[in-house]
């Protein structure tokens, strides 16, 4: 069966993020204050074939790995896209 | 060298300034299409610059993945020399041919202009016919050319005299102030700026036949890696 996946892609710690940065900075101008550590990212939704949740979110996280996500920079991480 | 691949992925839009630039060193070239899996008969290979596959997910993710980068992988183990400008910089780091990554530009802005580099190191294919300290005036044409890797990456990096290329002042954020790395073995050489766009004074400078002088007359076949390797560049 399927199963919905939302698979995040976030910037590794210490790696730069200066759209991260600028998102930050636009927002007390708008009147959001205490916003800190905003990190921009991206998210990917899939439906993934598979016998059970388990096997989906690790197949997810496989391709996240390869191809999703670049190592060097990233880190990707798959979760339930159940509603 | 006498003949060399300039490889061509959809999206790629520098090949034709690339294959001039090296006709007009005297080299030999034929267009290799992303396809393509046979390398045979090559003494070089350029991944030129452009938009790989639209740059969808992250530039050179998806071109990294080409039929041909296999094959590209492979001659690049056999000491083929390999030359990746811009987004061929950033399907070689993507490929896992060179380390770090290359990221989106600190000020978040396309950056096309000239800029002054100094060459770091003349132990690659790339830069051997340069001098260390020599300052180069080469466009670049990106928007995601921040040099970037982790401290272990970069001082070894360092160590091992791999930064072949620096910007005098940095104009997108690279770590180091990183424009061109080249990998252990000296051989696969990827930088930012563009090399074949400054060919001519007529058209704003020549400094780049200095470094495409190098690769083309770049030994082709098996090298062995390591400095004690460097008078053979």
């Amino acid at each position: 069966m399927n199963f919905p996946v939302i698979v995040d892609v976030t910037l590794r710690e210490g790696i730069a993020d200066p759209e991260g940065a600028t998102i930050e900075r636009a927002l007390p101008a708008l009147g959001f204050t205490g916003v800190t550590n905003v990190r921009a990212g991206k998210a990917f939704r899939l439906d993934v074939e598979a016998d059970d949740e388990t096997e989906a979110l690790a197949k997810a996280t496989a391709l996240a790995q390869r191809l999703l996500s670049n190592p060097v920079i990233e880190n990707a991480v798959a979760r339930s896209g159940a509603r | 060298m006498t003949r060399i691949g300039v490889v061509i992925f959809p999206g790629s839009n520098c090949e034709y300034d690339a294959a001039l630039a090296m006709t007009q060193l005297g080299v030999d070239v034929d267009f290799v299409w992303h396809s393509v899996t046979d390398l045979t008969g090559f003494d070089g290979l350029i991944l030129p610059g452009g938009f790989a596959h639209g740059d969808y997910l992250r530039p050179g993710a998806l071109a990294r993945f080409s039929p041909v980068m296999e094959a590209v992988a492979r001659f690049a183990a056999d000491g083929g020399p390999v030359l990746g400008i811009c987004n061929g910089f950033q399907v070689l780091t993507e490929a896992g041919l060179l380390p770090g990554a290359l990221q989106k530009n600190r000020g978040l802005t396309f950056i096309s202009e000239p800029v002054r580099l100094v060459v770091a190191s003349t132990n690659s294919v790339l830069t051997r016919l340069a001098t260390t300290g020599q300052e180069l005036t080469i466009p670049i044409n990106h928007f995601s050319g921040a040099y970037t890797c982790d401290d272990r990456t970069f001082d070894a990096l360092e160590a091992n005299d791999q930064v072949v290329l620096r910007y005098r002042d940095n104009p997108n954020g690279s770590r180091g102030d990183i424009a061109g790395v080249a990998n252990e073995e000296r051989n696969v050489v990827g930088l930012m700026p563009h090399p074949e766009r400054a060919m001519s004074t007529l058209l704003g400078s020549a400094d780049g036949q200095v470094l495409l002088a190098g690769f083309a007359s770049a030994p082709s076949g098996r090298l062995r890696a390591g400095a004690a390797n460097a008078a053979a560049f």
